[in-house]
């Protein structure tokens, strides 16, 4: 009986990763396809072609080192700012604190496609021409909720008499902090940039309604699929997915939690 | 009298420390580590320090001994520099540094949790005043190795804070406070988190602490045992202010109020002889017999309720005329052999070990 619940069990987890990660390992696969025609959706032969320039098609390099440089940015602005929030709604006490921390968590449950319209309104009504700034202000937004949440959360469990100790052994207020609370706040740190990176990355919603002509790698593709389907979008989408990868490999060290 | 008392309780009713008799340390106000000088703080309306006096010398352990919400700790955190009194001056080695912040303050406190930082090792715990000081790298290595030998940890330098025991984490949070030869050492309950045996030998590794690095110790606490065996002074504070400040000896035979004789230990409080205030027996001055009080003694027929034996001593509770209550304790040997519960005895006493004290304030 036992045996047999354990096979089934290996059984279902087995197919559910299969179903999973199939698709990842098919795309990672065609990626050294060597294709006919525009579209890389038949198994022709291996090659390493594709791979040896992957920035190769220039309309898709430049969405992609576009998102790449907005996911960063957006990523900086909403870490700086939510680790702000975080800070002054644990730390102080002040009048509307439990409005705004509701406030700060509604875009949670609220639909994109709601943010991305009223963006776009807001936008229009203050007659700021869709391009680069509308698109950083749109994508930090959205990032700023989740980083604030969980470095909140990570300042929650925090022991406020450390930094009075460092205090106390002679460190001015600020030099406390530095010593003491950010290096405690890394892997919230890191957890909150990470998160914010792979929102902003992969956002197509809001992006389509404030992006103006500027194509992020999202917008890209879904346009491009239309057209053709070129090797070198299974080359990027695997150097993504090894970048993640490797990510998600660094930061596993602070997501035991403190060592 | 020899010399003025170090403390002196002050406030708007200055009363005068125990009865005189020699006490340690002392002085004058200069010669103070901590001088605190009508000290109130307020929280709302809640008072948790009324006209605080209190000057405490160099070299000297002294506790605040109180229950909770007596203001002890609110003291610490002034001295500290956590919070800033709304009336009076705090002075540390004779300066004036009422609204200094903690880190230009020459004290250290040992927090009751320990507050160690959990990202760095004991070393680095250790080492973290020195570096703020920016003291020269050879000069640090040496201060952070010696304050490790004083509290024994020498081995384990390289753990983290959380790969130790409780008391080894109390040992690291000393050395990492006396490493900066701070002008005296706060310590907030530091003992309360730790089992009773631990506690013991912490105990007596604390008084060797002390006396080895000769720093001012100032600890906060509500085990009277622990401010009794480790105290050169203590204050016994309550509702915020200093109830009376002495050696312990002095504190626990001639307390001043109903409120120190009972805080500092088991006490008879029988009624004068004039009828006018109370008169303090403690209960290893009471000899239990079935002879009645020789000459030059007094004594009191009572009845056994009830006999605890705790090993050594045994305790011996009694019920006198007019409902009065009293405790006895006595080694095992000197007990007479057959005292039996609900038997009445001689509770007798020699009048010079009974201590008058003061009525309490209206």
């Amino acid at each position: 009986m036992n045996r047999i619940g354990s096979v089934l069990l290996g059984l279902a987890s087995a197919l559910a990763f299969g179903l999973l990660y199939a698709p990842v390992v098919v795309m990672v696969l065609f990626s050294f396809n060597a294709p006919r025609g525009r579209f890389n959706l038949v198994w022709q032969g291996f090659t390493l072609e594709n791979w040896r320039q992957p920035l190769r098609d220039a309309a898709l390099s430049e969405a992609f080192l576009t998102s790449l440089g907005l996911a960063l940015a957006a990523t900086l602005l909403a870490v700086l700012l939510g680790g702000l929030m975080a800070l002054a709604l644990e730390r102080a006490r002040f009048r509307g604190r439990r409005s705004i921390e509701l406030l700060l968590a509604l875009p949670l449950t609220n639909p994109e496609i709601v943010l991305a319209t009223a963006l776009l309104n807001l936008f229009v009504g203050v007659d700021l021409p869709r391009g680069p700034l509308t698109l950083l202000l749109s994508h930090s937004l959205f990032c700023l909720s989740y980083a604030a949440l969980t470095l909140k959360a990570r300042l929650a469990g925090f022991d406020s008499t450390l930094e009075l100790a460092a205090q106390d052994l002679g460190a001015p207020p600020l030099q406390a902090f530095c010593r003491v609370t950010l290096p405690l706040l890394v892997p919230g740190l890191l957890a909150a940039a990470l998160l914010s990176f792979s929102l902003s990355f992969d956002d197509y919603v809001v992006s389509s309604f404030t992006a103006g002509e500027i194509v992020t790698l999202p917008l890209y593709l879904a346009g491009a699929f239309q057209r053709e389907i070129s090797p070198q979008i299974q080359v990027l989408s695997s150097l993504v997915l090894l970048v993640s990868a490797a990510l998600l490999a660094l930061a596993s060290p602070f997501r035991q939690g403190r060592p | 009298m020899l010399s003025e008392p170090a403390t002196q309780i002050g406030g708007s009713d200055c009363r005068e420390s125990g009865s005189g008799s020699g006490s340690g340390g002392g002085g004058d106000e200069s010669a103070a580590v901590i001088a605190m000088h009508n000290v109130s703080r307020r929280y709302g309306q809640l008072v948790a320090l009324e006209g605080l006096s209190l000057s405490i010398a160099a070299g000297e352990f002294f506790s605040l001994l109180g229950p909770s919400g007596c203001g002890k700790t609110t003291t610490l955190r002034l001295i500290a520099g956590f919070d800033r009194p709304q009336a009076g001056r705090i002075l540390l080695q004779g300066r004036d540094l009422t609204e200094a912040p903690p880190h230009r303050r020459p004290v250290n406190l040992v927090f009751q949790n320990y507050a160690l930082f959990p990202h760095l090792s004991v070393w680095d715990n250790v080492a973290f005043g020195p570096r703020s000081q920016r003291l020269p790298e050879p000069e640090l290595r040496r201060r952070v190795g010696e304050s490790l030998e004083v509290v024994r940890l020498s081995e384990l330098a390289r753990r983290r804070p959380h790969q130790l025991s409780g008391g080894q984490q109390q040992r690291v949070a000393l050395a990492r406070a006396l490493v900066n030869a701070p002008a005296a050492l706060l310590l907030d309950e530091p003992l309360a988190a730790l089992d009773p045996d631990l506690r013991r030998t912490m105990r007596s590794e604390l008084k060797r602490i002390q006396r080895e690095v000769g720093i001012t110790f100032l600890l906060v606490t509500h085990d009277r045992e622990e401010a009794l065996s480790l105290s050169d002074r203590l204050a016994v504070m309550h509702g915020g202010r200093l109830e009376q400040v002495g050696t312990p000896r002095q504190l626990y035979d001639q307390p001043r109020s109903a409120v120190v004789a009972t805080f500092l230990g088991a006490a008879n409080l029988l009624p004068a002889v004039n009828g006018e205030g109370l008169r303090l027996l403690r209960p290893e001055r009471l000899r239990l017999s079935a002879a009645p009080p020789g000459q030059g003694e007094r004594g009191l027929r009572a009845r056994v309720r009830e006999l605890v034996f705790q090993g050594a001593t045994v305790e011996v509770r009694l019920c006198g005329a007019d409902d009065l209550q009293l405790i006895a304790i006595d080694t095992s040997a000197a007990l007479p052999d057959n005292l039996r519960i609900g038997e009445e005895v001689w509770c007798r006493w020699n009048p010079a070990d009974s201590h008058l004290l003061e009525a309490p304030q209206s």
